[in-house]
């Protein structure tokens, strides 16, 4: 009698079973060198018992961390330490991914390795924020780990978690796509190493995520999934190549499949030529997955910003409100640096805590936001103007009236005067 | 002309740099350009075209003709190490060793030798990592790729629901729109084992999100030993949980209680879990990709499933009815929410044969961003 029966039901099926990796590695672990019990083993009994019981059997972690980092490591216990010793700690640590996920098979065996000795030798490729997860091990484990992940000979740092920078991504970009409007690998280096104090030591309201997409595609999920989107754009026009375009012709219905499908309607298709009035195209990418041997973004390229991209915890889900229309991205991206540093100083100062910059400025006005960030408001801010006329007024911008001397009598400060916040 | 070498040099002056310190600290992720194979390196930033030779496989051409190949295989995310060394071998033999992931935790192995293609793809159905999950935009093709997903029962601890038992039970079920490209557009599945969604459950065509439906119970000696009153009372969005100073607790007003367990993250006194009362909703119609359609939010379309270990049926067979739903009347290239706002919402519950209740109409009214005029996406004009 097997003591997993539930969970031997998700070993059948064709697609590849999470519990066929955890038996896998309860078995092969036995045999390997490691200061660590079979941690996959007990992995199994718990998650069978939370199968029968319908509810984790995972407690709050508590504090876990290895010297000089505050963050990168989730501390997590079983509530059944007793009966299964094997995970009485199951502590993750978050290891900062290369951009892109590229790997080497050395790379990667020197990991296996010490996971192997150090930990459950259970991972996640990779987890919801891009890190690689390795999943499960023992608080005394943890400095050992971190200590020869570093002294690898490409050496492997831990990443993000809490109230902090957490780690970036970015999709596959100028590595392999034909689409990447800016360097989304070395963007997401430079800006992940210039801001190490923030990712490793949790000192913000709460986390803050940015994901750098190549084009309006989006593949890493930024507009959804990060409080501060970098997504690839051009000014120019799309690149049309006449005679591929004609070759594609042969294959699909040009007009059905493209030009009717553009949400603006900026194209035209007279059989033999296509045409793009590029004054109107709000760069959606449909023409051009369709046909990227024939269409190609332009040449001047750089990216737009989006801010607040959040999920619904708390005060609803958020996708990224546009913020800064074009921005260059070339390196060292000091400008995007620059106004990163910015927005941390005011929703630091003033976010509540667990509250994402989007909330933080919802509550307190985009506008306010634009104006630490030194951003000028343009129409390109709003899906369409407000539709109530409740507008805030400045000071400066009131006819210095015989009503506003009054105020001044008074003492009663107009918004925007000096002594007012700010 | 980007100089990779020139940067790999850079780096390497990074780290021995922060090497001299007393304890080798934050020199974050090891520079990508360790990893990137000599055809890539080569042609960054100069690839012209895509073609997708068959589901799974994808030929990516450069301005000067060279070509790489990426074979892409399932994984269920959760990976042993022991497979992933198996990855190794196969990345040996066939890529030189070379391989990557992908946003949707697949596997990809990156060929420069075409004739090593159907010998890995042998190799990886083997070892039971079947390969799939790409779409062709040009034939207007698409399979399903695979579901991003969270922890659930395997780390969690606040999940409503598992995570990969759930997943495992849909993918079974929908395998073959992973292994053929059949679907007339994108179809992006996520599940989130809590309202937290680290899985990307907001904005996904079809998704599973796990919810509690009871209050917490106040363990009042688990608020004494483990929390803060002030952050307890503060973390609740609707004002239902009260202080009790002088008994050092608090108290819920469980009417208010609208079940985000965001009380429970801040304090381990507040459990609220509920075997049989928590369970699935199902969301959809959400996207997040700029092409056509402005990116959407989803929307819930089932209020609730129960739990239902080890294979979750009805939650599989609501996932399988939408998506064949949709799949069957859909155009080519319409994702779920252009064809549900074609037909209109009242046509898509007709359509799936889903019920529409009460639950399904919005009474969080705490904070109405839907509703603002922000622009929430990078369609606009110059």
């Amino acid at each position: 009698m097997s003591e997993t029966p539930l969970l031997d039901e998700l070993e059948k099926g064709p697609f590849p079973s999470f519990v066929k990796e955890i038996k896998k590695t309860a078995e092969l672990h036995e045999k390997a060198e490691k200061e660590v019990p079979v941690m996959a083993k007990g992995v199994l009994k718990q998650v069978e018992t939370s199968f029968r019981d319908k509810i984790t059997h995972w407690k709050h972690g508590g504090i876990v961390a290895v010297r000089g980092y505050g963050g990168g490591v989730i501390g997590r216990y079983s509530d059944l330490a007793e009966e299964i010793p094997e995970v009485a700690h199951f502590h993750t640590v978050r290891v900062n991914q290369p951009s892109g996920w590229f790997y080497t098979s050395k790379a990667l065996r020197e990991i296996c390795d010490i996971w192997e000795r150090r930990g459950s030798g259970l991972t996640n490729f990779h987890g919801s924020t891009g890190d690689m997860v390795l999943l499960g091990t023992f608080t005394e484990q943890l400095q050992p780990l971190r200590d020869e992940l570093a002294e690898l000979d490409t050496p492997f740092d831990i990443g993000g978690s809490g109230g902090d920078f957490r780690t970036p991504s970015c999709c596959v970009g100028p590595a392999r796509c034909e689409f990447a409007c800016y360097d989304t690998l070395e963007a997401c280096y430079q800006i992940t190493t210039e801001f190490q104090n923030e990712l490793h030591r949790p000192m913000f309201p709460y986390k803050f995520k940015i994901k750098f997409a190549g084009c309006p595609n989006d593949c890493v999920a930024s507009i959804a999934r990060s409080d501060f989107a970098v997504i690839g754009t051009w000014k120019d026009d799309i690149k049309i190549d006449s005679a591929a375009v004609k070759e594609y012709a042969g294959q699909i219905d040009i007009q059905a499949e493209v030009v009717d499908l553009c949400p603006t309607g900026c194209m035209s298709w007279d059989g033999s030529t296509l045409s793009i009035d590029n004054a109107n195209c709000v760069r959606c990418m449909h023409c051009i997955n369709k046909m990227p041997k024939a269409l190609a973004p332009g040449d001047e390229r750089g990216a737009t910003i989006l801010i607040g991209g959040k999920a619904p915890m708390l005060e609803g889900a958020i996708l990224g409100w546009l913020f800064v229309p074009f921005m260059e991205m070339e390196p060292p991206y000091d400008e995007i640096k620059d106004m990163v540093a910015e927005l941390w100083e005011w929703w630091d100062e003033y976010g509540k805590f667990r509250e994402r910059i989007g909330e933080t400025i919802w509550r307190l006005g985009m506008s306010e936001a634009l104006r630490v960030a030194g951003v000028d408001a343009v129409p390109q801010h709003v899906q369409e103007p407000r539709n109530n006329p409740f507008m805030y007024f400045a000071k400066d911008e009131l006819v210095h009236s015989d009503i506003v001397k009054e105020f001044e009598k008074r003492g009663l400060k107009l918004k925007g005067e000096a002594g007012e916040e700010d | 002309m980007v100089d990779l070498d020139q940067r790999l040099n850079d780096w390497k002056e990074f780290i021995a740099k922060r090497k001299e310190k007393d304890y080798f600290s934050d020199f974050g992720p090891p520079h990508y350009a360790n990893f990137l194979p000599p055809v890539i390196k080569k042609n960054y930033g100069k690839w012209k075209y895509h073609e997708i030779l068959k589901c799974g496989v994808l030929k990516h051409v450069a301005e000067n003709g060279d070509a790489i190949y990426s074979v892409r295989a399932a994984s269920p995310r959760l990976l042993s190490i022991y497979t992933l060394r198996e990855f190794c071998d196969l990345a040996d033999k066939y890529c030189d060793g070379f391989l990557r992931f992908t946003s949707r935790n697949n596997v990809e192995f990156l060929i420069t030798d075409e004739s090593n293609i159907d010998p890995l793809i042998n190799d990886l159905k083997a070892m039971g990592f079947p390969v799939g999950g790409t779409h062709d935009a040009t034939a207007g093709k698409y399979a399903l790729s695979n579901m991003v997903h969270t922890q659930g029962w395997v780390h969690c601890h606040t999940p409503a629901i598992d995570a990969s038992g759930i997943v495992k039970a849909v993918m079974d079920e929908l395998f073959e729109y992973f292994e053929e490209m059949k679907l007339p557009a994108l179809c992006r599945l996520a599940l989130a084992c809590c309202a937290n969604m680290c899985g990307a459950v907001h904005a996904s065509d079809i998704s599973i999100v796990g919810i509690h439906r009871t209050p917490p119970l106040v363990d009042d000696d688990g608020v004494r030993r483990m929390c803060e009153l002030p952050t307890t009372v503060a973390s609740c969005p609707n004002a239902a949980i009260k202080a009790k100073p002088k008994e050092k607790t608090v108290e819920v007003n469980v009417e208010k209680c609208m079940f985000c367990g965001n009380c429970y993250t801040m304090c381990p006194g507040m459990p609220l879990f509920d075997p049989e009362n928590d369970g699935a909703a199902i969301m959809v119609g959400g996207k997040l990709s700029n092409a056509r359609h402005l990116p959407t939010l989803s929307k819930v379309v089932v209020p609730w499933i129960p739990n239902e270990p080890p294979r979750w049926p009805g939650v599989v067979d609501v996932v399988k009815k939408i998506l064949e739903t949709w799949a069957s009347e859909a155009r080519k290239h319409e994702r779920l929410i252009e064809w549900a706002e074609r037909i209109g919402w009242e046509k898509f519950f007709e359509k799936t044969g889903l019920e529409f209740t009460q639950h399904l109409i919005d009474d969080y009214r705490v904070t109405p961003y839907q509703y603002t005029s922000y622009r929430a996406t990078t369609q606009f004009r110059w």
